[in-house]
């Protein structure tokens, strides 16, 4: 049994760290804002979400859990907001490049 | 502020305060999780914290989901779920592969629901479905602005904006009442499908 939960636990974590390393990797290498966001929208969440299970399979015990429970829940909550905010600052403010915009009257 | 009672300005704070009643099982709810320890004086302190965020902070009023339908919503979250792993491998596939940074560009994606909650919830769940990010959203013209990663990848414009409404679909099957269903063409009206059949539903 307890080998059983450790191994998933050790899964949850390298998949959770390969996640949350891409994360890091597309925000170095990307060249524009909106490709950043995209990275701290999807990658980093689902990361950070295999992390917190990894953590929840090993500790096992209820308080820390249901911490953990919080935590994954405010992530889910909070990040396609901050994602949006700054994918719309960036629009407002002219940080995009021209080229970005131009599918933009697709639906007219 | 409607049936104010001149006479008897306690029942109004009262009826104000009861009226916060979800704010503050959420917030015990909240307490409690985070203290990890079910007693009375965490559920107390959380339902007054709620009260207290609840006054402090006012917004306006969001509109209820209508109804629930645990069949769809099953089908909702577990899409929700596959579509999230998904997206994440894409992204960063796309992160750590050698070669430049795709092609992205943005589309605008008109909506069916004019409803705040339904419009909101779609703009959260489609940051998170693969390849789109929600950028600007135009609530009076229920139209979101996205973003996609890698256009050509994501079958284009066209694909992006199928994909969207396919997500909002789902999403109102789960929640919307039958009423909304039938007024956005996604359902037949109870007496079977006699009043102006598909014409609602054109995009």
């Amino acid at each position: 049994m307890s080998l059983v939960t450790d191994a998933a636990a050790a899964v949850c974590l390298l998949l959770g760290a390969f996640f949350s390393f891409s994360a890091g990797v597309g925000v170095v290498r990307f060249d524009n804002l909106f490709a950043r966001v995209h990275v701290v929208a999807k990658p980093q969440v689902l990361g950070m979400l295999l992390l917190l299970t990894g953590v929840a399979l090993r500790l096992q015990d209820r308080s820390s859990v249901t911490m953990l429970v919080l935590v994954a829940i405010f992530q889910l909550m909070t990040s396609p907001v901050a994602a949006h905010m700054v994918g719309s600052a960036g629009l407002r403010t002219g940080k995009v490049e021209p080229e970005f915009l131009e599918m933009d009257d697709g639906g007219r | 502020m409607t049936g104010t009672d001149p006479e008897r300005p306690w029942r109004d704070r009262a009826r104000r305060i009861t009226a916060l009643w979800p704010t503050m099982v959420m917030g015990a709810a909240l307490w409690v999780l985070l203290w990890g320890d079910l007693s009375w004086a965490n559920v107390l302190a959380g339902v007054a914290l709620g009260a207290l965020v609840a006054l402090a902070f006012p917004l306006p009023p969001i509109g209820a989901a209508g109804t629930l339908r645990p069949g769809p919503l099953a089908h909702l979250v577990g899409r929700f779920v596959s579509d999230l792993v998904v997206a994440s491998f894409q992204v960063a596939w796309t992160a750590v592969r050698p070669g430049p940074t795709p092609r992205g560009g943005l589309v605008p994606v008109p909506l069916r629901s004019t409803s705040d909650l339904f419009i909101a919830t779609t703009a959260g769940l489609s940051s998170m479905v693969p390849g789109t990010v929600v950028v600007d959203l135009d609530r009076a013209g229920s139209t979101l602005r996205l973003h996609v990663l890698d256009l050509a990848g994501s079958g284009g414009p066209d694909g992006v904006r199928e994909s969207v409404r396919a997500l909002e679909e789902r999403l109102l099957r789960a929640f919307a009442t039958r009423a909304d269903l039938v007024r956005l063409g996604l359902a037949e009206p109870a007496g079977g499908p006699a009043a102006t059949p598909g014409k609602e539903g054109q995009p």
